[in-house]
């Protein structure tokens, strides 16, 4: 079937479309050349007037998994609030986002019915992303003994496609090859082997060693910190795995949280974690949270000047902001020394750690981020700084670090307040002056564009990734198509997209879900040496708690075969 | 497809029904039948081994063709203002589907073993707390503290595979592990080293195990308490064992929360937690809440992903609710609120409460009645009829289950999304 988009203003960074008044066309699924004159269209949709970009990608929300679940379990009472919230005319608030649309794995699609029931759960994920326009999104924080847990949840979002990156850094069977002074190939190996394992796009490391460390009793763990009985520091650890995927040849480059996360001062460590980095490609997460100096009068500082000046000087390196927004979300993480030492801060005053299978930990804490706070407010205004001091969109990437900073469902807050001086301005004049006072913020003026948009959320993102198949528009691309309507309030105009396409199937209309195909799990299946298998099996079977033979991920899908589910990028 | 009339050998069988997921069993099948070789135990061989007797469904007691029990399930479905699905020994797929058709009809999720993971998730939900999972206790516990509980009861294998295991990571000896079992004495011998010595029991009444639990999150806050015994336990007993626990580099705290049957026993849960909680101030100590057996946790796990809340879920009015003491199978049907249940237990034999409502029963084949439900539906079992997914009692790990054996019955999940086609 031949669909053409007709007479959209169309924004393609990687065709070098900067809203140009355009036709597309996509035949079964995919982009299509132009098919002259005569072909027969099937379905003409007339966009005129409107904005058409591809189906952004998010390089970074937590969707899935052990974190994602204890949240739920933890904040009954969030969800309520949003249920009260629906029931009562919504303020768009934004919501966590867990949620909701309620099972309904195959309720009738009455478009009233859809989007409607809980917040909070997998349906909800899928559908609030569809309608904001997004069709791709990365959990970035798959620990291997709960990849199985995290891909049945990610089977259950509706009509994004996802992946997973694989945590490695602080699990027992690498730090004993480090140990063992195992050679860089054998590594190699085992990072291979666990992507395959566990299905996942790529490789997160989270505070390198320190959820092991923490299991010894360390609660504060920086670059060159050692982990206790191996004798390793998160440096070497580090470097290591960043070698690891290097040599593979993984498109998407070491994913890192830095240690230090949240600390006053940590942009040394920020800067020293890019120094590490040895020209290598790494991508830092989050940065926002190490965009901290200590001076002032509270000790807590903006050292977003500093972090910019040290990204600039790195073309290797490229991060996400994790922006912080105002309101009520909850913090979960694999970084278990900072949330342990943040759970004075939980708000409302529950947390939880759980420690994971010789493997790695987590915790969630809940948090509300308060416009009168010094330090939220200085968090906000450090993120924003970040974006707005980044000299190339394609390396600084758009994210909330959903749900750290804010739920993702705050996105287009965050749109209108990078493309929008003057709002900007509207919101600080209610914040806490001293704060900003320590930033730049108020002297930054510049906007984003519209393309700069398009290359943050779709264009780089899917480069970063290795996904050659989306981001753009050009023939043979997956027809993953947002289409806005243009509005002043950006806000308004990225909340509910007025259309949206995944792999050609029209899945949003006017801000309602219409369709809720099930979507990929996007993977790599690296090569390695299967000698490694030998050895994990008899770490297995001499320390663990279940064999070999069952760790490995599939059959996650509702009546669907891994064959539909999963869906490797390539073999690299 | 199955050879049926020779006998074929499994290794490595991982069990659907211990919650704790021994992986290690070996199993005969021949023809429908099953027999645990090795690695068995008292919960593991009768999941295992309980006879397929039916195969047919039957509508009020009389045999009636697929078509027709799924008809008439859906017709009570139908009739029903608010029907109420409990059972829930089941895996993520049949869980899934059972969800489906609870959203449809506006129906009510509970689980049968919900009681005792209510506790736990009520204490969580209201403070929280540190948690360890079963690789970690293998390789790093210094001291087990087992609180009200009699383990080897519920978890026939849990110290053989997780406490007295043969070595560990980090070089310790678990056979030199202490064990302080407080408030209940074991019921057996599990709990005694492999070189022979007794854990430290510390009994009580069980209706002090409230204060017992109190006054050991007292000791560990440094509180100094004016009382000298603590239900007859005496008080510098209690300060030793959270002495002990300080000075132990890693200490696990465990319980089974179904067996802490009495009131309120949600907060005695809590002051446990809390207590794990105030001793990482200065070392490491974690607590296990053991449970999940007959696949508990993992209809709970996959309610919480799809619904947002964990268990005794309501769509009555078009979204989930959640309510733990609202939403509890046995309440509704007691004060005539529910009326239509159904019970779908495709793990556990457990039959459905009596019930003066029509009741749909899709359930493992050998289920018996004390009386004959309107719809019974015999289902085989994940993990032994076919593949499937579970999750252990520490949330983290997932195993898959596999088919063992083809005896020609159907999934639970097929009949649900059955009933579902046919509303």
């Amino acid at each position: 079937m031949l669909t053409k988009l007709a007479g959209a203003s169309v924004y393609d960074p990687v065709q070098g479309w900067a809203g140009e008044i355009r036709d597309l066309y996509f035949r079964d699924g995919r982009v299509a050349a132009d098919p002259g004159p005569d072909a027969a269209i099937d379905e003409v949709h007339d966009l005129s007037g409107h904005i058409l970009m591809a189906g952004a990608i998010d390089i970074h929300s937590h969707i899935a998994g052990g974190n994602v679940n204890t949240a739920r379990v933890l904040l009954p009472e969030q969800h309520r609030n949003s249920m009260a919230r629906w029931l009562n005319p919504p303020g768009l608030t934004p919501s966590m986002g867990f949620a909701p649309s309620g099972p309904a794995l195959r309720s009738p699609l009455a478009p009233a019915g859809l989007g409607r029931t809980a917040e909070w759960s997998s349906a909800d994920i899928g559908h609030r992303y569809a309608r904001m326009g997004y069709t791709t999104v990365v959990e970035p924080a798959v620990l291997p003994a709960n990849a199985l847990d995290a891909h049945l949840q990610m089977a259950d979002i509706p009509i994004v496609d996802t992946a997973g990156l694989a945590i490695l850094g602080s699990d027992d069977f690498l730090l004993g090859l480090l140990r063992g002074k195992a050679g860089q190939a054998q590594v190699n190996d085992y990072v291979a082997w666990t992507l395959r394992a566990t299905r996942c796009l790529g490789l997160k490391v989270i505070n390198a060693g320190g959820a092991a460390a923490f299991k010894w009793n360390v609660r504060q763990f920086d670059l060159d910190d050692v982990v206790p009985y191996y004798g390793v520091s998160s440096r070497q650890i580090l470097q290591t795995l960043q070698r690891a995927v290097c040599e593979l040849g993984i498109p998407h480059p070491v994913h890192v949280h830095c240690n230090n996360l949240g600390v006053p001062g940590n942009v040394e460590t920020a800067v020293a974690t890019m120094e590490a980095a040895q020209g290598l490609p790494m991508h830092l997460a989050h940065v926002q949270f190490y965009g901290y100096g200590k001076e002032g009068a509270k000790g807590f500082s903006s050292g977003a000047a500093r972090l910019m000046e040290a990204f600039h000087r790195h073309p290797n390196i490229t991060m996400d902001v994790g922006q912080v927004l105002f309101g009520q979300t909850v913090t979960v993480s694999g970084d278990v020394i900072a949330q342990y030492d943040r759970h004075g801060d939980a708000s409302p005053g529950k947390w939880a750690v759980w420690e994971a299978e010789c493997d790695g930990a987590g915790g969630v804490v809940p948090y509300r981020y308060r416009e009168r706070s010094f330090v939220n407010t200085l968090q906000w205004a450090v993120g924003l700084e970040i974006f707005l001091l980044a000299e190339d969109p394609w390396r600084l990437f758009f994210t909330t670090d959903h749900p750290n900073g804010a739920p993702f469902t705050a996105y287009p807050e965050l749109i209108r307040l990078l493309m929008d001086a003057d709002y900007r301005a509207s919101v600080m004049a209610r914040l806490d002056q001293e704060a900003l006072a320590l930033t730049l913020l108020p002297h930054l003026r510049r906007e984003f564009s519209l393309h700069d948009i398009a290359v943050m959320t779709r264009a780089a993102a899917a480069r970063l990734l290795g996904l050659e198949d989306r981001g753009h528009l050009c023939p043979g691309a997956i027809a993953d198509v947002a289409v806005y309507r243009p509005q002043a309030d950006r806000r308004a105009m990225f909340a509910d997209a007025a259309w949206v396409w995944k792999g050609g199937r029209l899945v949003v209309r006017e801000g309602a879900v219409v369709d809720r195909p099930a979507g990929s799990a996007l993977t790599i299946e690296p090569c390695y040496d299967r000698r490694i298998e030998r050895d994990v099996k008899a770490y297995f079977d001499r320390f663990y708690s279940l064999s070999l033979d069952h760790f490995t991920v599939g059959g996650v899908a509702f009546e669907r075969e891994d064959a539909e589910r999963f869906r490797s990028i390539r073999a690299a | 497809m199955t050879d049926k009339t020779s006998a074929k050998v499994w290794e490595n069988v991982p069990s659907p029904f211990c919650g704790i997921a021994s992986d290690d069993l070996r199993i005969e099948v021949c023809g429908s039948s099953v027999r645990v070789l090795a690695n068995g135990d008292a919960v593991t061989v009768p999941g295992f081994e309980r006879p397929v007797t039916d195969t047919a469904p039957r509508i009020a007691g009389e045999p009636a063709s697929l078509e027709d029990a799924v008809r008439r399930a859906a017709e009570i479905l139908k009739e029903a203002r608010l029907p109420v699905f409990s059972g829930f020994g089941t895996d993520v797929n049949d869980t899934r589907a059972a969800l489906a058709l609870i959203d449809k009809v506006r129906g009510i999720f509970d689980q049968a073993r919900a009681a005792g993971g209510v506790r736990n998730l009520l204490a969580l939900a209201d403070s929280g707390w540190i948690a360890t999972t079963l690789a970690e206790v293998k390789n790093r516990v210094e001291v087990l503290l087992v609180f009200g509980s009699d383990v080897e009861a519920a978890f026939p294998r849990f110290f053989e595979r997780f406490v007295w295991n043969r070595e560990t990571l980090f070089g310790q000896d678990p056979a030199r592990r202490e064990v302080i079992c407080v408030g209940r004495a074991p019921s057996g011998d599990a709990a005694v080293s492999p070189d022979g010595r007794r854990p430290q029991v510390v009994e009580c009444d069980p209706r002090h195990l409230p204060e017992l639990a109190a006054a050991l999150s007292a000791l560990a806050r440094g509180a100094s308490l004016q009382a000298e015994t603590v239900g007859g336990i005496p008080v510098v007993v209690l300060r030793g064992i959270v002495e002990r626990l300080r000075r132990s580099s890693y200490s696990v705290v465990t319980w089974v929360a179904g067996q802490l049957d009495f009131a309120h026993a949600d907060l005695t849960v809590q002051q446990v937690c809390q207590m794990v909680a105030l001793l990482n101030k200065e070392t490491r100590a974690a607590v296990l809440p053991l449970g999940g057996q007959d696949g508990d946790r993992t209809a709970s796990q996959v309610c919480a992903w799809l619904t947002g809340y964990p268990t005794r879920v309501s769509f009555a009015r078009g979204f989930p609710e959640y309510d733990p003491y609202l939403n509890d199978a046995s309440r509704l049907l007691k004060d005539g609120e529910a009326d239509a249940l159904v019970w779908v237990s495709s793990l556990s034999p457990a039959p459905p409460p009596a019930a003066e409502v029509p009741t749909v029963v899709i359930g493992r084949s050998g289920m018996q009645f004390d009386e004959e439900p309107e719809v019974y539906i015999p289902v085989g079992v994940p993990g032994i009829d076919h593949a499937g997914h579970m999750y252990r009692c520490d949330n983290v790990v997932a195993m898959p289950l596999y088919a063992l054996r083809d005896c020609g019955l159907t999934t639970a999940a097929a009949v649900l999304a059955a009933i579902e086609q046919s509303l």
